[in-house]
């Protein structure tokens, strides 16, 4: 298939589409606006669900119900939103009711802005709602890169029965770039959806539920869960590295729009002669732990270096991951503001100056 | 059994055989029953799917021999509606009580009605919060004392009661809302036709039904059953009037 020239949320929702998840209930916000736009008109082309709710509250409960079908279900919002839909994320999680949740980030707390950010990593990775749950959470930092993980999104939430976050900052909702959809999707071989609400026909009454009273079989059930996402640890890490090399000084770790900005810088400096590698997470739960301690304890790596574009979050995952064995240093911009690539390189040679002064004293 | 005896009173298909854990003389299972008949009389069990809210009613999908959903409180409506739209051949209803249907989903329950969901709501109202003890409900009377009025229901501090039935009456698109009461053999057959109407509108495919049931809860009332049965009479019934409310179809009916 050719390439075609799509705005990230238009991508995005077509995605959803080729993925043949072909049911979607939204609730408008920004900066992800576009995805019910697109799919007020492409929804009735495929014979799909398009529905608009009342508020984010009752557009994450619809996708309760309309999971329950075992049919392919999708929501989208932006950082407020989101927050709205955790009651019914939590029960989905509880449920086992596989969809998909895309958060098209924007600044925040409360109202916040409508510009670019990362500031939903906790929400996202550590359990915005209450209870013993985990979300698989994906992150873009392209629009063909947002494709492509959104097609895995539903696979993954059909083989864990878990709901799917895919979190793009503002930045892959809004910007236009070439995408190619892949012709046909093969999914992998995945679980029958023997749980799904289908009608008590030849066979007993189904319930999905999160409710289990007596405490010995909540625990059961929580600790099946738990079981799925040391699951999901072991088979579904994903990262990219960019110039990791053994002549790297210091290894930078960032993730989305962030990420491919910090390449730019990298290239900069790498003319200027310094050696900078890039460890770009995809999965940030699970996260890639093991994989970046690797990284961090090689000989040649002086620092660690963590850029988001949040007061600093994901950063907490990286120190834990580094264990103490080497320095992990922190820079974000946040509320919208998006850092640009000088800033990056002026933190990457002030390290580089602090070390060499650190070392000339020594 | 003769060839001759004739079968007068069973357990409906659609309801399971186990004891339920309804308080003594509390009428959920008197309108369980009545939502199987109609479930049963339509021969509909097997593409009925329940939404249970959160309250006394939590485990009604224990009591119903067909598919459920559980709803986190207040969101049946929803709940309901995210499946419906998917799977428009199957009949969905919802179980409420008052302090879900009303208080903490009220926004739910209108706007699935304003939809013109095709959902039958089943909404039982006994003017308390039954599972928590028996606090104040948006349906408590004036004066009525619970564990969180304790002074008697102060209209000057938390407004009048909400008639429902009357509320979603002014909207245009709901097709059938009426309120019946379960207090009276009388009316619990009054109740039945009701109930079995808004389930014949759905598989029809006529749009949004609610049946607002009157019941007790003599437990936190603190009252026995006989004399929960006439304090609702005595004193819900005034405020909160039997009837039709909006019948797009009465005409057809006929």
């Amino acid at each position: 298939m050719t390439k075609v020239l799509m705005k990230g949320n238009e991508a995005i929702a077509e995605a959803a589409i080729k993925a043949g998840a072909n049911n979607y209930f939204c609730y408008p916000i920004t900066p992800q606006t576009e995805v019910a736009e697109y799919l007020a008109k492409r929804m009735p082309e495929v014979g799909g669900v398009f529905l608009q709710g009342e508020s984010e509250l009752a557009v994450a409960n619809m996708i309760f119900g309309a999971a329950a079908t075992g049919k392919r279900v999708f929501t989208t919002s932006s950082s407020p939103g989101i927050s709205l839909m955790q009651e019914a994320i939590s029960y989905m999680a509880g449920a086992e009711l596989p969809c998909v949740i895309v958060n098209i980030m924007r600044g925040g707390p409360g109202l916040g802005g409508i510009l670019p950010a990362q500031s939903d990593y906790f929400q996202s990775v550590k359990g915005g709602g209450h209870g013993d749950y985990r979300l698989l959470v994906l992150a873009p930092s392209s629009v063909q890169e947002a494709v492509d993980l959104m097609i895995l999104s539903f696979d993954l939430a059909d083989k864990y029965r878990n709901p799917v976050m895919m979190i793009g900052d503002g930045m892959i909702g809004q910007m236009m770039e070439p995408v190619e959809f892949p012709d046909k999707i093969e999914s992998p071989d995945l679980p029958p959806k023997d749980w799904a609400i289908t009608g008590a026909k030849g066979r007993k009454p189904q319930v999905v539920r999160s409710l289990f009273l007596d405490p010995y079989k909540l625990e059961n059930s929580s600790w099946h869960l738990h079981e799925k996402y040391e699951l999901m640890k072991k088979n579904e890490v994903r990262f990219e590295k960019y110039k990791v090399t053994d002549k790297n000084e210091i290894i930078i770790i960032s993730y989305g729009t962030m990420a491919r900005i910090c390449q730019t810088a990298i290239d900069a400096v790498e003319a200027e002669g310094i050696s900078v590698g890039l460890f770009r997470p995809i999965s940030l739960f699970p996260f890639p732990q093991d994989e970046i301690y690797a990284e961090a304890i090689k000989k040649n790596i002086k620092e660690v270096l963590v850029i988001e574009m949040s007061t600093g979050q994901m950063v907490e995952d990286v120190e834990r991951a580094v264990v103490g064995k080497k320095k992990v240093s922190f820079f974000g911009r946040t509320g919208g503001v998006v850092p640009s690539p000088e800033e990056v390189i002026t933190q990457i040679k002030d390290m580089i100056r602090k070390k060499s002064k650190s070392k000339k004293k020594a | 059994m003769n060839n001759n005896s004739k079968t007068l009173f069973a357990r409906p298909e659609a309801m399971t055989d186990v004891v339920s854990h309804y308080c003594p003389g509390c009428t959920h299972g008197i309108i369980h029953r009545l939502a199987a008949e109609a479930i049963d009389s339509l021969g509909i069990r097997e593409k009925t799917v329940g939404v249970a809210p959160v309250g006394c009613s939590v485990l009604a999908y224990n009591y119903f021999n067909c598919d459920f959903l559980e709803a986190p409180h207040g969101r049946a409506p929803a709940i309901a509606t995210g499946f419906k739209r998917l799977r428009p051949d199957m009949m969905v209803f919802t179980y409420q009580g008052d302090g879900d249907l009303i208080s903490i989903g009220m926004s739910e329950i209108m706007h699935a009605a304003n939809r013109g969901e095709k959902l039958t709501a089943i909404f039982v109202n006994n003017a308390i919060y039954g599972m928590t003890g028996g606090q104040m409900a948006p349906t408590t009377l004036q004066g009525q004392i619970t564990s969180t009025c304790p002074a008697g229901r102060d209209l000057n501090e938390t407004g009048h009661p909400i008639r429902m039935t009357e509320l979603l009456s002014g909207l245009v698109t709901p097709m059938y809302l009426e309120r019946v009461s379960v207090h009276s053999p009388q009316h619990i057959i009054q109740a039945k036709k009701a109930i079995r109407k808004a389930f014949q509108y759905q598989m029809d495919n006529k749009g949004f039904s609610l049946i607002e049931v009157l019941s007790t809860c003599p437990t936190n009332w603190g009252q026995t059953p006989n004399e929960s049965t006439d304090w609702l009479e005595g004193n819900m019934l005034p405020y909160y009037p039997l009837g039709c409310f909006k019948d797009s179809f009465a005409e057809e009916d006929k």
